[in-house]
């Protein structure tokens, strides 16, 4: 999954927890199947093809199996584009995402030849100029390429064609003039990510340049990133550990495999690191060495990026790097494992 | 097969924003400590632990993860999750007890609505193919439904003002005066976004009574779920509710709570339900009072029960739903035994 997340600065919030924008995005990719594929194949021929079910009742966009008897269907059956609203509501805001933009109504239209309503967009500019019972037509998107996107909206009847339609999703490829066996949808949502006022803490002491953990009154673990709440226990983690950038490695992996967002060069090693005095192993890079050369219980040190790169964050420290000290023996981090 | 009971509940303050994190462990942590005091029992006389919560809520994936930290869940637990609201979890949780699989179970639900855009994150439950791709956000679907049984002369806008007054003691004419917020629906029409957690204790009968003086006993619990096709549904009824209450026992019912998020699905419930002019309707509010996502139809079955435990109520019917439109509805019946 490729999400991208948005860095802003922090440097002004003091005393309450930390929190930014995260925006998470992706293209979601599907097969269509025989029927819906069948029904955006039609689309981009500007045509409307719905199906039968087992009560006669013509389904638009057709349905894969009976809505009542769940018996699978396959007789298409042509519509027309005009059609009759059935019932209605307003869009003062539009959101992102939605057909149009500029205030609008969302309407269950049915078209003619069919039973059953499809939810759409109507642009009727006011909602004064919309009721049940309305004609309206399909305003196809300028760009039709096998989506239900392919229907831009729906206008009344005899209204003109004054605005250009938004761009068509992305397309999947296929050899030309082949039926649509995809269909890409982008789904982008944003969110405002807040973080405890325990890891608040930490990431505020990274920007200092230092580790603080927490640790559980019950059992006394010490944990980095602080939790909150002592996954033994369940209780509330408060009092303030600040740990040294030594540890050791617990255990790692050499990874071979390029991926997408990937920022080193293969081979490298992601490694658990578990610092000096803590109780949990975090996961971070262990570079200046050969990744063959890495070894579980080897010691390693926090290498920091430059003071002028630091904020709120463990990308912070570039990654780890040995310290040539003896490997710690297994016994002494078994139980971290 | 063992009865099942309701033996205690407890709920997070429903606040419109939290500043806890986006996965909501702070939330949980003083509720479970509520519900373990009340009922005298600690987390090691949980047989079964079962949460209901969203990752489309948080923004990232596995996020009921780290809500498991408010547990303490080592040694290691006997857990579950559903991606619905936790009523559908306590439906789990319920099994695991007549199947006599555990004794003693608890039931959490919990996100934070305020992370994201709730009406544009729920267009994510809609059908990905035809529908989602337009982004119909829960508003306005919500409009359509109401239009469509005011249209059919079923309910007036007066009666949803009605609704709205009657929990929060306003003036209906004076509601009536307020412009509309999505045409047909005013402010007062839909619940607030709100931040929240429930969590609820359930046992078998024998085990509650050692717990509660009059346990809440679940003599019926059934779940219905109707086509996801909106235009093939007739929306101005609840047939899966209808279905569900047909198959309970509803005689001499005194006391409902209804997870209604719109004033007109609370007229569309209560006549699914049969439930006459005698029946007391959320006492609590409902979901008009506070809609805290996925721990709302929790909460329903959990205000029920206290009413039970406290004398209130003999017998009640709590009800949740899930989905646009009162898709996927389940009803419990509760009575003092």
């Amino acid at each position: 999954m490729s999400a991208e997340r948005e860095r802003v600065s922090l440097k002004d919030v003091t005393e309450t927890p930390l929190a930014a924008p995260l925006n998470v995005g992706f293209d979601y990719t599907r097969s269509t199947g025989p029927v819906l594929g069948r029904f955006v194949t039609a689309l981009r021929e500007r045509r409307i093809e719905g199906i039968r079910g087992s009560d006669g009742r013509v389904h638009v966009p057709p349905v894969e199996y009976d809505p009542v008897t769940a018996e699978q269907l396959d007789e298409f059956v042509p519509v027309s584009e005009e059609g009759t609203v059935v019932s209605w509501s307003w869009c003062p805001e539009p959101l992102d995402g939605q057909p149009l933009s500029r205030p609008f109504a969302w309407a269950l239209v049915k078209l003619d030849g069919s039973d059953t309503a499809m939810l759409h967009a109507v642009d009727a500019g006011s909602p004064e100029n919309i009721h049940s019972g309305q004609r309206v037509r399909v305003r196809w998107a300028e760009e039709v390429v096998g989506h239900i996107r392919d229907i831009a909206y729906f206008l009344p009847v005899g209204a003109e064609d004054t605005t250009p339609t938004e761009p068509a999703p992305p397309v999947a490829d296929r050899e030309e003039g082949a039926p649509i066996s995809v269909v890409i949808t982008p789904v982008h949502l944003k969110y405002m990510h807040s973080a405890s006022p325990e890891e608040s803490t930490y990431l505020r002491g990274l920007a200092e340049g230092k580790m603080i953990g927490q640790r559980c009154p019950a059992c006394g673990k010490v944990y980095i990133p602080p939790r909150g709440a002592c996954p033994t226990d369940g209780v509330p983690t408060t009092e303030e550990v600040e740990l040294p950038d030594t540890g050791i490695v617990t255990t790692f992996c050499i990874v071979n495999v390029p991926f997408l967002g990937q920022r080193l060069k293969p081979p490298y090693v992601a490694a658990y690191i578990l610092l000096d005095g803590a109780d949990i192993a975090f996961l971070h890079l262990v570079l200046g060495c050969a990744a063959e050369d890495v070894k579980m219980g080897m010691r390693v040190r926090a290498a920091w990026k430059p003071r002028d790169q630091w904020w709120t964050s463990l990308e912070n420290i570039s990654h780890f790097e040995p310290t040539g000290e003896p490997d710690a023996a297994y016994e002494t981090f078994a139980h971290h494992l | 097969m063992p009865d099942v009971a309701i033996a205690g509940f407890a709920k997070a303050p429903n606040v419109r924003e939290t500043e806890g994190t986006t996965n909501g462990v702070e939330m949980l942590v003083p509720i479970f400590a509520e519900v373990f005091a009340q009922t005298g029992l600690s987390k090691k006389d949980i047989g079964f632990w079962c949460s209901g919560s969203s990752d489309y809520l948080a923004g990232r994936a596995f996020s009921f993860i780290a809500a498991v930290d408010a547990i303490g869940a080592f040694p290691p637990i006997h857990e579950s999750h559903v991606e619905m609201d936790a009523a559908w979890a306590l439906y789990e949780a319920w099994l695991k007890i007549k199947m006599g699989e555990v004794e003693t179970a608890l039931v959490y639900g919990f996100g934070k609505s305020s992370a994201g855009q709730l009406r544009r994150v729920l267009a994510l439950q809609l059908d990905p193919y035809v529908v989602t791709p337009l982004w119909p956000d829960s508003v306005s679907i919500a409009g359509i439904q109401a239009r469509s049984g005011l249209e059919a002369g079923l309910w007036s806008e007066k009666d949803l003002a009605e609704v709205a007054a009657r929990g929060t003691g306003k003036d209906v004419a004076e509601l009536l005066d307020t412009p509309y917020y999505a045409d047909p629906l005013r402010r007062h029409d839909i619940a607030p976004i709100t931040d929240g957690a429930a969590v609820i204790v359930l046992s078998t009968v024998e085990r509650a009574r050692e717990i509660v003086e009059r346990p809440a006993v679940i003599t019926g619990i059934e779940h219905r779920v109707d086509s996801p096709v909106l235009g093939a549904r007739d929306l101005t009824r609840s047939p899966s509710t209808e279905a569900a209450g047909k198959a309970l026992d509803l005689d001499g019912v005194d006391l409902a709570e209804l997870h209604a998020p719109f004033t007109h699905q609370e007229l569309i419930l209560r006549t699914a339900l049969g439930l006459g002019d005698g029946v007391k309707i959320n006492p609590s509010g409902g979901a008009l009072a506070a809609n805290p996502m996925f721990s709302a139809g929790l909460a329903r079955i959990g205000e029920a029960a206290v009413r039970i435990h406290s004398g209130e109520s003999r017998k009640a019917v709590a009800h949740a739903t899930s989905g646009p439109a009162l898709q996927q509805n389940l009803v419990t019946v509760l009575e003092a035994r």
